[in-house]
């Protein structure tokens, strides 16, 4: 008799169902374009973290004797400057590396920024309704209106170019998106039973927007996170490009291009080069939150 | 219909305030003097200075300068700039034919690319061709479009030599603005009496490379929309009905699943007009293209107030009112949506 109830008890636990990470994966694995999306974020990640050991060079300093060398592949080129030199002859290579660190960073700071900003806001609107919304979506209304690069723009323009503006300006443009995903998915929770369970425990208003609303609405809140990183790393980008994001001799890989521009017909490697890199990190994180999205909403699953 | 009409424009009315308001103050922030910008060295004589600036309206309250500002904007006075010297309005349409023209054929070449592919994808589900094409919207829509313009540059002009590098036309041709679109200004029949079709063609070369930097993420946007919107439509049963009485393959996809596919894709395309301006900005800045896209940046640099004040006013208005006419056009579309 014994014997059975625990033979029932193993067989039960054999038909707990998978943890939520390993279905995730186990979906998420299926879309190749997806997981090699996660590869590349990974790849970048990885140098930013080891900029400093796997650059052979200081990125800012200038070869005397080593002016607009090609790369490799190209003719002329020398084992000791992989990717070649710049007009001041700085190492390419060295340059990307630490490139992919600022870029990776500023993506990474637009995502908090943006990210935290647009949760309150979409929380409050989205919990309180009525006056508190129509106002915070009226605000929503009129960022929206601006086209991004040009609010942006505007914005770099008034507190100064550098770094930390372009973050901030970029960070900026991309509140609205946050804004209106969390206080859709709040408008859908807020009248369910277990936000109403709360209310008559006596839980505070906060208390239930961030431990009970919160945690239902992050799928989306995920997804967006993702993409908003590609957004930023771009959106930044376009600022050093129009030389209102970081400032020479940075290796933001934007400022990179900028510079390279009147050299485009003698050496084109200056150009191409760092706008793979731009191109890649964006694609990446596309391709991921593609793939999240995908395996993340019910609504598509099979 | 009527009463929904006119709720969607009332509810426009303290958007556009709001917008108004938001430049106006973006602007004042900028570090810098207007006066001063104005006057230049003179500005050294306080007299003259204290004129200016009472001329400027700059020694009114706040509020007052920002009531003159929205009375003036709304009877199409936007202030004149501080480089020019003319009037911003003036200076705005001088330029916005350029940057029209070069939107309308970017946007063009992203359909005329964009929904073929979307409906190959969709039609081929899961294929290699699908993948494929879909791989390439996300690097389409990945692409940061100020390095793009470069390569096509360097692809194009530089390598192959077919393309000029930058600019609206050859400095050969004077062409007379009539609509401002140089492709249809050089076929009037004075400029091809003077020089034949030559000018038309310098046109179009100037304007190839732009709109195809230009068009390539509505394209990409286009493509991936196209093909979840077919995928949704030919799972209809009236696309088995139309299977079943026998049409061709080509006949059931191109006429009764497209036809319905369009809805959502004509929407996409009418709320891009916002991505279209961002994108003009940084096209503009590559291949020197004398559209509002570049003047905005170089006013920005330049620190020219009323111009940044009043063409941020200028388009975010228009981004706001053509999406009211997307939603607009939608509802006589889509009655569901009168809400």
């Amino acid at each position: 008799m014994s014997d059975t109830i625990a033979l029932d008890l193993i067989d039960e636990n054999e038909h707990v169902p998978d943890s939520f990470i390993k279905e995730f994966w186990n979906h998420f694995k299926l879309n190749k374009g997806a997981v090699a999306g996660l590869g590349l974020i990974i790849v970048f990640v990885l140098i930013a973290l080891a900029a400093p050991l796997l650059a052979p060079y200081n990125p800012t300093f200038l070869q005397d004797n080593a002016l607009r060398i090609p790369p490799i592949w190209a003719e002329g080129g020398t084992w000791s400057y992989p990717l070649g030199t710049d007009d001041v002859g700085r190492d390419i290579l060295s340059r990307l590396i630490h490139g992919a660190r600022i870029s990776m960073g500023i993506g990474f700071a637009v995502v908090i920024l943006s990210l935290t900003s647009g949760l309150f806001l979409g929380l409050f609107a989205g919990y309180y309704g009525g006056k508190v919304d129509r106002l915070i979506m009226r605000f929503i209304d009129i960022v929206m209106a601006f086209p991004s690069i040009l609010l942006a723009i505007t914005v770099v323009s008034v507190m100064g170019p550098g770094i930390s503006n372009a973050i901030i300006a970029v960070a900026i443009v991309a509140i609205p998106n946050f804004t209106r995903i969390v206080r859709a998915s709040v408008m859908a929770e807020r009248k369910k039973q277990y936000v109403m369970a709360s209310k008559t425990f006596g839980a505070s208003n906060f208390r239930i927007m961030i431990f009970e609303i919160l945690p239902n609405c992050l799928a989306p809140l995920i997804v967006q996170a993702t993409l908003g990183f590609s957004d930023g790393i771009l959106n930044a980008a376009a600022l050093g490009f129009l030389g209102l994001g970081a400032q020479p001799p940075t290796p933001e890989w934007g400022t990179m291009l900028a510079d390279a521009r009147p050299f485009i017909e003698s050496s084109p490697w200056m150009v191409t080069l760092p706008g793979l890199c731009i191109l890649f990190s964006v694609l990446g994180f596309n391709l991921f939150g593609d793939g999240l999205r995908d395996a993340l909403d019910p609504r598509l699953k099979k | 219909m009527l009463r929904f009409i006119l709720g969607k424009f009332g509810d426009l009315i303290p958007t556009l305030i709001g917008i108004s308001i938001l430049s106006f103050v973006l602007v004042r922030l900028v570090p810098g003097d207007p006066v001063m910008l104005m006057l230049g060295e003179r500005g050294a004589d306080p007299a003259l200075y204290e004129e200016m600036k009472r001329d400027m309206g700059l020694d009114l309250p706040m509020w007052k300068q920002y009531l003159n500002f929205a009375t003036d904007a709304v009877q199409g006075d936007l202030g004149t700039s501080i480089v020019s010297k003319r009037p911003v309005v003036q200076e705005f349409f001088d330029r916005f034919p350029a940057t029209l023209e070069l939107g309308v054929v970017a946007l063009i070449f992203a359909i005329l690319v964009g929904i073929p592919l979307g409906i190959i994808a969709a039609v081929k589900r899961n294929s290699f061709y699908d993948y494929f094409l879909m791989g390439g919207s996300l690097l389409g829509y990945s692409m940061p479009i100020f390095w793009w313009g470069l390569v096509l540059i360097l692809i194009f002009s530089v390598n192959l030599g077919w393309t000029p590098v930058s600019g609206r036309m050859t400095v050969m041709y004077y062409i007379e603005p009539w609509t401002g679109f140089m492709l249809i200004d050089t076929l009037t029949s004075e400029v091809r009496e003077l020089d034949g079709l030559a000018p038309f063609w310098s046109a179009l070369s100037h304007l190839i490379l732009p709109a195809i930097a230009m068009g390539t993420i509505p394209l990409a946007v286009i493509a991936r929309m196209t093909r979840s919107s077919m995928l949704e439509v030919l799972g209809e049963d009236y696309i088995r009905t139309a299977k079943a009485k026998g049409l061709s393959r080509f006949r059931t996809v191109a006429v009764h699943a497209l036809r319905n596919a369009l809805i959502p894709i004509v929407t996409i395309v009418g709320l891009m007009f916002g991505s279209i301006i961002t994108g003009a900005i940084l096209t503009e800045t590559i291949f020197s293209w004398p559209g509002i896209g570049r003047w905005l940046v170089a006013s920005i640099n330049a620190r020219d107030y009323p111009v940044i004040q009043g063409g941020v006013l200028f388009i975010a208005t228009m981004i706001v009112l053509i999406n009211v006419l997307v939603d607009l056009a939608y509802a006589v579309v889509n009655p569901k949506m009168r809400g």
